[in-house]
């Protein structure tokens, strides 16, 4: 038998998460070293996953299958396609930073009773949802997924509601409550979708008698799964509901800017830039597969809720006083880019989308890491609070130029190859709704430079002038991500062979193909 | 009739009696849980009546523990040598069936009565008062609250050591009940573990008259549905001719022809087979703490000394499903068209009853009264499916939600401020904070009730919720998920307070219980682990032993 290195790459956090929390309560430091040791080691095994993985080979590779649950035709059952293996290596590669980030943000604020280790908890939680995000990236067993689909909710609850932000405009108490409302709002509203897809969930095991990816697109195509067409879109609906809480797609959006906004800034990349991503990789694995007919039907119902998704989270995030619930509202409008792209069925459209999970995810973690590391000194996350950081803190600034550059999609930086390819994937095939998207791209340049212009030029602001630039641990947090977005902006090809195999595999899914170009290429 | 005639009865007859009367045939060996635990109980009453006042309680603690222990020993002997499966069979002259849902329910309320008599046996929680160490229970049942006697009582040391043959005679009754093969017995068993019930209930050391209010609540109301359940009885006899399961399954599916002479009028009515069976669900339903039927659930489970509200909830509501399920699978199966539909209606509004109502509780074992509700609305939606699946998804189900009830209600005895235990939702602000390993022991017991995967309440919520789809009731499970969402609400409102809320100053204390009572969680949240991530061997057993016999 073969080394399970997709088991390890969530078993790895996932002991990690058991050593880091057993960490003795004086041994504070230590237990962020270990953390941020375990991270390392899975984003080493996560490479070798990805140097493994050939483009051109099976669909699902390095694949596992163990017996777990037979009563419930459930199997522990891995593999990875491209984009599994792309959205992984993206999830092993932010932890660290976002480990690095937080290193300071769950030390206790006094010594308080011994037996209360914030700290250990902090990184132990974050190291727990990696595992479980890893997990759910490589499970082909719809059983399998959907435990850890619900699972993951419980550490981001605690890691939300538990380590808030402690840059609060109200004091410490009104804080608390707004975290704790943030977080039980997250909570309930993924646990609503979360349920609603368990009816689904049986629903499709009624129907198709197992939970195995492999075994329904078999069954499928031997013609042995007979849906009728009002079950298949039944079912479809209840996976996309959760999965659309969970991107978030509009109307279902509203958790996610109290949720950003309250959590510490590592925190919330880890929803943004890394669990988030598991709702819009589900929608191209199981909705798309499993249900492609019924895709197709919702297909025009899905590309207007994305395009509202896409423009009013970009109006309203014009309008926001407060840091990180602007990026939280440019993230809505960046994802409801990423559905739009998955939703358009063709390949540009779907590979856009692929590539602009994981540059969204490199992207917004260096802008909102930078944007923790701006509140953190001056202790507050309103916009007007601020003014001429540049100019003492040049890096700083800089930094966060460079950030939100690539979340307005700068040509150049990496974010621009996947916001292009989605427009291109849906004008060529809805010509309207891309057209109206392209309003997304002004009004993010509006929302990005809007806020770099208030924070950082301008007359120097009383309450920054002795504001430090960034120290080594965050220059190191930060120097990678920004080469990342460069190098991928100006050669993404790396990522796209490994992406747009899985994207054939997902368009033949739903029996469709790219639209002949009007103008034949010049012989 | 002359006088020879009388004479004769008391003469020559009883020669013909002796041919005519045969003595039963008991099949000691197969009964021996039910006997184990019905013995000890006896020997229990007379310890306390002869060993000295001292040594009652390690006695009383020793001998349960043991017959209780026996008493698993003995379920899982049978099971072991085929009793749950190819042996299966009617003991006690057809009057207790010995099969594997019998046998796996047995085998689920010993082991949950074990870890319940851990917590009635619990004297750490409370100071010492007067040189003593107290428990739970009353110091002497008898006594008027707040009265001299009852000071006396206190000062003297008095100790209820009765409620541990109590509560083995309730667990007699339960054992008895989920394998009454006819209607006769299943009324005596209903009766034998009420009635201890009853009592337990009323036995609490502290809000005495709270304790004794909801004792005499749950009687009241438990002798109503006890009515119901005999007049169904007697309908059914009118119907049937005969109190036998198997009897009255052949008459409801017309295979047997032959009408009792004395019964021509009523045999093969139908109004009396559907009122009375209506009635003899109506008792069942009671027990279950199904809507319409559940009033009493909540003021008993405030009222009752908190390890009793615990064992209640678990092994009540096993045996009562257990019934219930053998008299649908076993009786009614040819009547299904009839009271699905009512079963249905049921089943929605128990689900969404006790979920919405829980939202609104402050205090903690009321709250855990409405969820019980609500968990026995998810447990109706697998009775309901009428498969195989149906009956193993239940028995896990049961098996699953035993162990976390008592677990939560285990932690609920060691939150405790100067009035006993603080079960006002607000003093639990903080505890997070206070006692991390509490908070996060009850955090899991919660998250199990909620259904989150990887606790044992997601494997059995599934299990069901797959039966259920796979029977035809798919309407249910959409009801069911719903409700669920409603559920987790305020269980994680719970969890909100515990973990986010700054602690009050006046707060309660974390007790530091005994082993017995770190055992009864310790067991509870292994269970709960087990049970979620790898349920794979119990599912096998439940499926296994989910077979009636006829």
């Amino acid at each position: 038998m073969s080394f399970p290195l997709l088991t390890a790459t969530a078993a790895v956090p996932a002991i990690g998460a058991i050593v880091t929390a057993a960490v003795p309560a004086a041994r504070r430091t230590g237990a962020k070293w270990i953390a941020l040791a375990f991270s390392l080691a899975t984003l080493v095994l996560a490479a070798i996953a990805l140097v493994r993985f050939e483009p051109g080979g099976d669909r699902y590779q390095l694949t596992e299958s163990h017996a777990w649950i037979s009563d419930f035709g459930v199997r522990y059952e891995l593999g990875v396609d491209g984009i599994g293996v792309a959205l992984m290596a993206l999830t092993a590669l932010l932890i660290p930073f976002i480990i690095l980030a937080g290193w300071h943000d769950a030390d206790p604020l006094e010594t308080k009773s011994s037996r209360w280790r914030p700290t250990q908890g902090f990184f132990a939680l974050i190291l727990m949802v990696e595992a479980m995000v890893i997990l759910s990236f490589e499970a082909t067993d719809v059983f399998l997924f959907y435990i850890l689909f619900e699972a993951m909710l419980i550490p981001v609850y605690f890691l939300i509601g538990g380590f808030g932000d402690r840059a609060h405009a109200g004091g410490d108490e009104a804080g608390a409550t707004q975290r704790s409302y943030a977080a039980v709002k997250f909570l309930l509203y993924n646990l609503a979708g979360g349920l609603i897809m368990l009816a689904a969930v049986i629903g499709l095991f009624v129907q198709a008698g197992t939970f195995s990816l492999a075994e329904i697109a078999e069954a499928r195509a031997n013609g042995t799964l007979d849906m009728s067409t009002g079950m298949e879109r039944w079912l479809f609906l209840g996976f996309f509901f959760a999965f659309a809480v969970k991107a978030p797609l509009w109307p279902v959006h509203t958790w996610l800017p109290n949720a950003m906004g309250e959590a510490t800034a590592p925190v919330a990349v880890l929803i943004t830039a890394v669990v988030d991503k598991v709702g819009t990789f589900a929608m191209l694995r199981f909705c798309l597969q499993l249900f492609p007919e019924a895709s197709k039907w919702a297909t025009p119902v899905v590309l207007v809720l994305a395009l509202i998704s896409i423009v009013y989270g970009a109006l309203l995030a014009v309008g926001q006083r407060d840091i990180k619930r602007l990026i939280a509202y440019a993230s809505i409008s960046h994802f409801g880019f990423i559905i739009m792209g998955i939703f358009a069925m063709t390949s540009q459209g779907q590979s856009g989308a692929t590539l602009y999970m994981i540059n969204h995810g490199i992207s917004t973690a260096a802008l909102l890491l930078v944007a923790g590391f701006l509140i953190s000194r001056r202790g507050s996350r309103l916009i007007s609070d601020y003014g001429g950081v540049q100019k003492v803190a040049p890096v700083l600034a800089g930094t966060f130029l460079i950030g939100g550059l690539a979340t307005l999609s700068l040509p150049g930086l990496a974010p621009f190859v996947s916001e292009f390819l989605v427009l291109v994937g849906t004008f060529s095939v809805y010509p309207v709704i891309g057209i109206i998207a392209t309003v997304g791209i002004v009004l993010a340049a509006l929302y990005v430079l809007v806020l770099y212009q208030r924070t950082m030029t301008g007359p120097v602001n009383e309450s920054v002038r002795s504001m430090p630039d960034l120290k080594l641990r965050e220059l190191a947090v930060v120097t990678p991500l920004i080469a990342l977005l460069l190098f991928l902006g100006v050669y993404p090809k790396p990522l796209t062979d490994i992406v747009n195999p899985a994207v054939e595999h997902t368009m033949s899914d739903v029996q469709k193909t790219d639209p002949k170009p009007e103008v034949e290429a010049a012989p | 009739m002359s006088a020879t005639a009388v004479h004769s009865l008391w003469t020559t007859t009883a020669a013909e009696g002796i041919d005519k009367i045969q003595a039963p045939k008991i099949e000691y060996a197969q009964l021996a849980p039910v006997l184990i635990v019905l013995g000890a109980a006896v020997v229990g009453i007379l310890l306390e009546a002869f060993v000295p006042r001292k040594g009652r309680y390690y006695a009383q603690l020793f001998l349960s523990v043991v017959a209780l222990a026996a008493a698993f020993a003995a379920v899982v002997a049978l099971a072991a040598n085929g009793y749950g499966s190819t042996k299966a069979h009617l003991a006690a002259m057809g009057a207790i069936a010995v099969d594997g849902p019998a046998l796996f329910l047995q085998g689920v309320i010993i082991l949950t009565a074990i870890v319940a008599v851990f917590t009635f046996a619990e004297r750490r929680l409370d100071p010492v008062s007067h040189g003593n160490r107290i428990d739970s229970f009353a110091a002497q049942g008898a006594s008027v609250p707040g009265s001299e006697s009852e000071k006396a009582a206190v000062k003297a040391g008095f100790t209820t050591t009765e409620v541990f043959p109590i509560a083995l005679f309730a667990v007699a009754g339960m054992l008895v009940f989920p394998a009454a093969n006819d209607l006769l017995t299943l009324f005596i068993a209903l009766e034998v573990f009420s009635l201890p019930l009853y009592l337990l209930c009323a036995l609490a050391r502290r809000k005495r008259l709270m304790s004794q209010e909801a004792a005499v609540k749950y009687f009241l109301l438990g002798a109503f549905s006890s009515a119901f359940l005999l007049f169904g009885i007697a309908l059914l006899y009118g119907y049937a001719g005969s109190v036998t399961y198997a009897r009255i399954a052949a008459v409801v599916d017309g295979s047997v022809a032959t009408v009792d002479p004395v019964l021509a009028d009523t045999m093969g009515n139908d109004a009396l087979l559907l009122i009375g069976g209506a009635m003899i669900l109506m008792g069942l339903l009671f027990k279950v703490g199904a809507v319409p039927f559940h009033m009493w659930t909540p003021d008993v489970y405030q009222g009752a000394p908190t390890p009793v509200t615990g064992f209640m909830a678990a092994a009540t509501k096993v045996a009562a499903f257990g019934a219930l399920l053998r008299l649908l699978y076993v009786v009614l199966p040819g009547l299904r068209w009839d009271y699905r539909p009512v079963m249905f209606g049921v089943a929605i509004a128990t689900m969404v009853f006790g979920a919405i109502v829980a939202i609104t509780q402050t205090d903690i074992k009321r709250l855990l009264a409405y969820s019980s509700i609500a968990h026995a609305g998810f447990i109706l939606a697998g009775v309901i499916a009428m498969t195989d699946e149906g009956i193993s998804s239940v028995l896990f189900y049961l098996a699953a939600y035993s162990f976390v009830t008592v677990g939560a209600f285990a932690v609920v005895t060691l939150v405790r401020d100067a009035g006993g235990e603080a079960t006002h939702l607000s003093k639990w602000a903080g505890l997070g904070r206070r006692s991390p390993l509490v908070a996060a022991v009850f955090a899991v017991f919660l998250l199990a009730f909620a259904g989150i995967p990887l606790t044992s309440g997601f494997s059995g919520k599934f299990a069901v919720f797959k039966a259920a789809a796979d029977g035809g009731a798919g309407s249910l499970v959409v009801v069911g998920v719903i409700s669920s969402a409603i559920a987790a609400f305020f269980y994680v409102r719970v969890i909100v307070l515990m973990f986010f809320s700054e602690p009050k100053a006046d707060g309660p204390t974390v007790a530091v219980p005994s082993p017995l009572t770190m055992t009864t969680i310790g067991v509870g949240v292994v269970v709960t682990l087990v049970l979620g991530l790898a349920p794979q061997y119990f599912l096998d057993l439940a499926s296994q032993a989910g077979v009636f016999v006829r």
